[in-house]
């Protein structure tokens, strides 16, 4: 897929050295090499990801294992939720987005091709960075969620503790000071490397955002309303919506942790006025949009992959999508759904209740809608076909558990212990993953004119879906049977001890059907292209050009009449806008 | 390219199977931290919206997969088989399964709230106050009314309410024991407040359920539950001082050297522990080292010898240097301040 040293008439001529190679890679404004560096990097940032979390589960094989000290457990957990939410699903997402939407629209490229490549850099520079902390062995270790105080420094003059619970004799306070406060809060650079990642890949986020919006509004090809583009489009403009309101929170929560922690303020400081509730308002009110930032993509992709494979138009297009903007919207409504234990006044959380609940009823329309999809089509059941199918079932689950966290008193007993970790794992891995692979699978030939081998595509899904359910259904049981989250080790006879094991058991069944992807991958690019403009008889325009696609996208952009133009090329006799529906 | 058969009956009934294998948690077997083996009203209740939650999910997986896999069966492309009917969407139905989900969620929400409001709300009864300490990484319990400072065990009597009051004055920590109640943080810079009832006695496991830390899996605590009997003799010794014959041992001397900076001996005098739990009563305890091991002479000898082979980071230093029969002194007293 070089692109040639091309001069375009009408366009700067650019160097020799930027047309080919990496250098056309390093200099690239196109959306789809764009798209291209943010998928590969966001699938490398997996891989260590799962690497953490295998880690994490190595030591969680049974009770009192010495896999992992208590320090390196904690830095690799936290790194596992960071890696895996900032730097593999988000990247994954906009580069997937990034290469189709334009595509889909019928467009040449984004809106702003130079602040699309700076927000890639950025984003790998962001990630780049805060991995180099485990070079100084001080990778972020509070969690990835990182709640105050314990990842402030000292909040008090003398040692770590304050005020008037403890009278410390003074040689207890020195002995405190001298061990560094070991154990005291964080007093290494471990935060600071996490505060400011975050604050990097906020940007990132937010340039991506810019463009998204404004190329969906304003680029879409003649006829393409927005009640005619693909559900795709509508997630990828929706989640880009959220990141830009909700990325302020955290920024501010992150400016205010490092001030804090290196200029004298005390915003989260209990002992000097602050309020460590006050970071936990600020995250979640980032947090809960970001985990629809997280999945919408997905449902946009398992929206376009349900109804080609099933051989019938999405049902209840206009359903869909308003349930997409409600879910939008009502996403910043339920934040301290995540804060029910802490204290609040119970008419608050009666509040969150509600709003939580109200949430459940968008998503719930929107799974019934991909079940009336596959009713009554005609099912090839490819590759792309068993990620979607099996992404509905799992995010089933985890909205099933999720809607069940919203019953505040079984959130009492349930929160901050594997509960939850089921449910985020149903709903990121058994949804979000499951969802992306699809769209790999799916658009893999679009951008490398071959298709992944279905055989090998067709054992990387099993493995993955037994894998998964082995990994993160067992973690119901393990919290109702009282095991907390976030603990590098766990006591014996206290029936976790099988669950733990059936759980560590499933994850390396994932990483072993991740290894069969890569060797799909390996294995696809030793044979030679084929390059089918429209592989799997599609609906949408990324099909109505060559595989890959030329850099301008389209020979002439075309003119669209219905949600599904390449439907009506195909079926002249049938086409969708004669069709009253 | 070729089709392949999809055969997902396996897994369904693989999934069924665990389903039915998260009933059995609620069967009558406890480990002393599932509440769904509830010991007071609030677990109790707690307990009633799980099994409402667990039917009420299990039947909708059902019935959602259901149609999913009946239909990916039914309609999966065979030679010959016709095209799909165009069908874009049907309004009645998706009235429909708008508003029966909001029905049902209505409901589920209105059971939510009148839990909170008036399920779990406290019961109007003479009530003494816990006041329940967050360290990093040990549970201190004071008794204000009763004059008690003890740690790791929270000794309680059956039938009565106790206030708690729930303070930290370093990070975040979370107060959890299941089969009695659900979890409160503690966060510092507030004094949140709970109340627990057991309606049986027994011995429940207590834990940390907020991220503080290092050891934050090694915070654990146990609330010991008597009757009225029991509870008033535990009060009655905690408040005795040391007696004279423990006082006389050579440990003692021992740990006045080695010790007394971060543990206090003080017989209640006041209701303080330095850097370390206060250890009066220290031999009257179930377990040690913030929950993480029982109270044997065994355990003691060898958490005192190494703390950090036990709770790496912990902030009690290892004293590999008393030599093994000062620490069997030293060991003998401490057992013996019952």
């Amino acid at each position: 897929m070089a692109t040639g040293s091309v001069v375009t008439p009408g366009r700067v001529a650019r160097p020799a050295w930027t047309q080919r190679g990496i250098g056309s890679w390093l200099t690239t404004t196109d959306h789809k090499k764009i798209g291209l560096l943010y998928m590969f990097s966001a699938f490398a940032y997996f891989l260590i990801g799962g690497l953490e979390a295998l880690l994490i589960r190595t030591q969680l094989a049974a009770a009192h294992l010495q896999v992992l000290d208590p320090e390196q457990y904690d830095q690799i957990f936290t790194m596992h939720g960071t890696t895996m939410i900032f730097l593999f699903v988000m990247p994954m997402t906009t580069g997937l987005g990034n290469y189709i939407v334009p595509l889909m629209i019928g467009a040449r490229d984004m809106a702003f091709p130079r602040l699309n490549a700076f927000g890639y850099w950025m984003f790998l520079f962001g990630g780049l960075f805060m991995y180099t902390s485990f070079a100084f062995g001080s990778a972020p270790n509070a969690g990835w969620f990182s709640y105050a105080p314990l990842t402030e420094t000292d909040p008090s003059v003398q040692g770590c503790l304050w005020g008037t619970i403890n009278q410390q004799s003074t040689l207890a306070a020195a002995q405190t000071a001298a061990k560094g406060g070991q154990g005291c809060f964080a007093p290494g650079p471990n935060m600071d490397f996490w505060v400011i990642g975050i604050i990097l890949l906020g940007i990132a986020s937010l340039s991506g955002a810019i463009n998204f919006i404004v190329t969906i509004l304003r680029m879409r090809a003649p006829g393409l309303t927005i009640n005619r583009m693909p559900l795709f489009c509508w997630m990828q403009m929706i989640t880009a919506f959220l990141l830009a309101f909700a990325l302020p929170s955290i920024t501010v929560a992150g400016f205010f942790l490092l001030f804090d922690r290196h200029l004298g303020t005390h915003f989260f400081q209990a002992p000097n006025g602050g309020d460590p509730l006050l970071w936990q308002h600020l995250f979640w009110s980032f947090g809960h949009p970001e985990v629809y930032i997280l999945i919408l993509p997905a449902f946009g992709i398992v929206s376009e992959i349900l109804p080609v494979f099933s051989g019938k138009p999405i049902f209840g297009y206009t359903f869909i999508a308003w349930s997409g903007v409600a879910i939008g919207f009502l996403s910043f409504t339920v934040w301290a759904h995540h804060m029910f234990a802490v204290g609040l006044p119970t008419i608050a959380q009666a509040f969150f209740a509600t709003t939580t609940t109200l949430i459940a009823i968008p998503t719930a329309v929107k799974i019934f809608n991909w079940v009336a999809t596959v009713y009554g089509g005609r099912l090839r059941f490819y590759t792309p076909m068993l990620f979607a199918v099996g992404f509905v079932a799992m995010f089933l689950i985890g909205g099933l558990n999720g809607a069940a966290l919203a019953i505040v008193p079984f959130d009492y007993q349930v929160t901050d212990t594997y509960f939850v970790v089921s449910h985020i794992h149903y709903v990121l891995f058994g949804g979000a993953a499951l969802g992306i692979f699809g769209g790999i699978y799916y658009w893999w030939p679009k951008f490398f004119g071959r298709q992944l081998n279905e055989r090998l595509g067709q054992t990387h899904f099993w493995l993955w879906l037994i894998g998964l359910n082995l990994a993160f259904f067992p973690m119901h049981l393990m919290g109702l049977l009282g095991m907390p989250r976030r603990q590098y080790t766990f006591a014996p006879g206290l029936g976790w001890d099988g669950l733990n094991l059936t759980a560590t058991i499933g994850a390396f069944l994932i990483g072993l059907g991740t290894l069969v992807f890569i060797w799909n991958a390996i294995v696809t690019f030793r044979q030679p292209a084929t390059n089918l403009a429209d592989p799997w008889d599609g609906f949408t325009l990324e099909w109505a050009t060559t595989s890959p696609p030329p850099p301008e996208n389209f020979d002439e952009i075309p003119v669209v009449r219905s949600r599904r133009p390449l439907w009506d090329k195909k079926h002249p006799e049938d086409p969708d806008w004669r069709r009253a529906h | 390219m070729k089709f392949t058969m999809v055969r997902p009956r396996p897994a369904v009934f693989a999934l069924l199977a665990l389903v039915a294998l998260l009933a059995l948690a609620g069967c009558g077997e406890t480990n002393g931290a599932n509440f769904l083996n509830p010991a007071g009203p609030q677990a109790e209740q707690e307990a009633f919206l799980f099994w409402v939650i667990f039917w009420l999910a299990t039947g909708i997986f059902v019935v959602v997969t259901g149609a999913l896999l009946y239909s990916v069966i039914r309609f999966r492309a065979r030679p010959g088989s016709p095209p799909a009917r165009q069908i874009s969407g049907n309004s009645s139905l998706e009235l429909a399964w708008t508003i029966v989900p909001s029905i049902v969620l209505l409901i589920i929400l209105v059971v939510t709230i009148n839990t909170l409001f008036v399920g779990l709300a406290k019961p109007e009864q003479e009530a003494f106050t816990v006041q329940a300490i967050g360290h990093q990484w040990w549970w201190e319990f004071r008794y204000p009314d009763q004059k008690i400072v003890t740690a790791d065990e929270l000794v309680i009597p059956v039938g009565k309410v106790v206030d708690i009051e729930l303070i930290s004055n370093n990070v975040v920590h979370s107060f959890w024991v299941p089969e009695i109640a659900g979890k409160t943080d503690v966060i510092p810079g507030r004094t949140n407040k709970m109340w627990l009832k057991a309606t049986k006695t027994g011995t429940f496991r207590g834990e940390c359920t907020e991220y503080c830390g290092q050891q934050h899996a090694n915070m654990n605590f146990q609330v010991v539950v008597q009757d009225d009997a029991g509870f008033q003799s535990w009060v009655t010794g905690q408040r005795q001082l040391p007696s004279e014959a423990s006082q006389a041992m050579t440990g003692q001397k021992i740990f006045a050297v080695r010790c007394f900076t971060c543990h206090l001996i003080n017989g209640q005098k006041e209701l303080i522990s330095q850097v370390g739990p206060n250890l009066t009563h220290f031999g009257s305890r179930n377990l040690i080292a913030g929950g993480v091991l029982t109270n044997t002479p065994e355990n003691l000898k060898a958490w005192i010898h190494d703390t950090q082979e036990f709770k790496p980071g912990n902030d009690m230093p290892a004293f590999t240097q008393i030599p093994d029969d000062q620490l069997d002194q030293l060991v003998a007293y401490l057992e013996s301040l019952q």
